[in-house]
């Protein structure tokens, strides 16, 4: 039985898009710029009006409260957002081991936002979403911005998580060696469709 | 009461001011000439046609009048705020969130005064119940035209974070809360800064007026006090209600930012 379930799903023409993902499983997407790749992300986490079916162990996403489901369904966008002068002003309840697996310390929460680098908020915004404990991953280009060592703790940190709580990944993807060491399975979409990978 | 009547004469001296100062602006090339003095004509107009309307109003105290002048004000003021609005709600929230907003609050701050303060008999005498009004009015849609266009372009900028606040679980509520605290400020502040600087830095208007008219300064003042009161109080409410109402208005019942209800920027 697939974990996540999508049927017909269709968002400011992309789609219609049929895909499933199995828990614990990571799927790669990649494709040319402009072809529906974020637009994809954000109709699963329900961000823009869409038509559709999408399922979360054969529950509806309609009896999800919106909150609940992008709790459940976490997504990291390509540029992090932050509206707090401090970082622990965004960790309600921090979880330090988290930070430290993405290469921070405790003091990290002291920091200012504005005197973080693109690639240092980018690992701290995934630590965010991660603290919501979600169980699927849509992940835009986490690694984009970040150094070869911060790439390696990220793709590690998402193998342990994949092994251990589980966690379903849909992860987009440029580095096809990125994709050969993170994914099961890879997809392409063109044009707002989706195709398998040669 | 020892009131100078005004003559045309009087009124046609002041107006050479403005004659000069259209010149000059002409002369100076500064572009503002025209406008200038379709303000003030416009203003002659407008004024001599509501003296007209509160004169039978004075002489035939009728509630059905009354309310219809009401309503025209409220209506009218509920266009200004749209108006005011670079980028509006589409469809009949353009005009209905600040008009709604607006009738609550000031219709019922209006009649609370009328009733319990100034208690007149009958309680809708035009002599109060329209100038009371039309300050309410007139100051609280600036509240609310202040509020609403702060709330409207300040969520089409900060989009990116809204979203990102969504995308993390967050309500519509938590998402909007910072963007909802900076339009009620935006809203209220000229309000608080009249009643901060009231007496020291000017006299209101309404008390220059009466003094004006003879009345004693003590009697004026208490009056100006209780006006202050009661439009600060109807500009908050009112604000209040209209970014309240725009802020449901940005989000879907999935909590979907939704600035498609939002006209582009004027």
């Amino acid at each position: 039985m697939a974990f996540l379930k999508i049927q017909d799903l269709q968002s400011n023409g992309i789609g219609p898009i049929n895909l499933e993902l199995n828990k614990g499983e990571c799927l790669c997407l990649s494709g040319p710029s402009g072809a529906g790749k974020s637009l994809l992300l954000r109709a699963i986490a329900d961000m823009d009006l869409n038509q559709g079916e999408v399922t979360l162990e054969d529950k509806p996403r309609i009896t999800f409260s919106p909150s609940q489901w992008r709790q459940y369904i976490g997504l990291l966008t390509a540029e992090s957002q932050w509206w707090h002068e401090q970082v622990g002003d965004h960790f309600p309840k921090p979880d330090l081991e988290t930070l430290q697996a993405l290469g921070f310390g405790p003091d990290v929460l002291q920091w200012k936002i504005a005197r973080c680098s693109t690639g240092e908020r980018q690992r701290l915004a995934l630590a965010r979403l991660l603290a919501n404990q979600p169980q699927i991953l849509l992940l835009d280009e986490p690694t984009a911005s970040l150094d070869p060592e911060s790439v390696t703790r990220v793709e590690k940190l998402i193998s342990q998580l994949r092994q251990q709580q589980q966690i379903s990944v849909l992860w987009v993807s440029h580095d096809p060696e990125q994709i050969k060491r993170v994914s099961d399975r890879q997809l392409i979409i063109q044009a707002g469709k989706l195709q398998v990978a040669a | 009461m020892n009131l100078i009547s005004l003559t045309t004469f009087d009124l046609a001296l002041a107006s050479v001011l403005i004659l000069l100062l259209a010149l000059l602006s002409f002369r100076m090339q500064l572009g503002i000439s025209r406008t200038l003095l379709i303000a003030a004509l416009r203003t002659t107009a407008q004024l001599a046609l509501i003296g007209l309307v509160l004169k039978y109003l004075f002489d035939n105290v009728n509630l059905l009048y009354i309310s219809i002048i009401c309503i025209i004000m409220l209506l009218v003021a509920g266009y200004e705020v749209m108006s005011r609005q670079q980028r509006r709600f589409l469809g009949g929230w353009g005009y209905g969130v600040g008009t709604l907003s607006m009738f609550i609050s000031s219709f019922s701050i209006t009649l609370i005064a009328l009733h319990v303060i100034i208690g007149n008999d009958p309680w809708y005498q035009p002599q109060y119940a329209i100038p009371l009004l039309g300050m309410m009015l007139g100051n609280t849609m600036n509240g609310i035209a202040l509020g609403l266009d702060r709330l409207s372009n300040g969520a089409w900028q900060q989009k990116s974070i809204i979203e990102a606040r969504l995308m993390l679980g967050h309500s519509w509520h938590q998402a909007i809360a910072q963007l909802r605290h900076e339009s009620m400020r935006v809203g209220m502040i000229p309000m608080i800064n009249a009643m901060a600087a009231a007496g020291i830095v000017s006299l209101p208007g309404m008390m220059t007026g009466q003094i004006l008219a003879g009345a004693p300064p003590m009697e004026a003042v208490k009056y100006q006090i209780l006006i202050m009161f009661l439009v600060t109080a109807g500009t908050g409410f009112g604000t209040l209600a209209a970014v309240w109402l725009g802020a449901k208005r940005l989000f879907d019942d999935r909590e979907r930012l939704r600035l498609d209800r939002l006209s582009s920027k004027e």
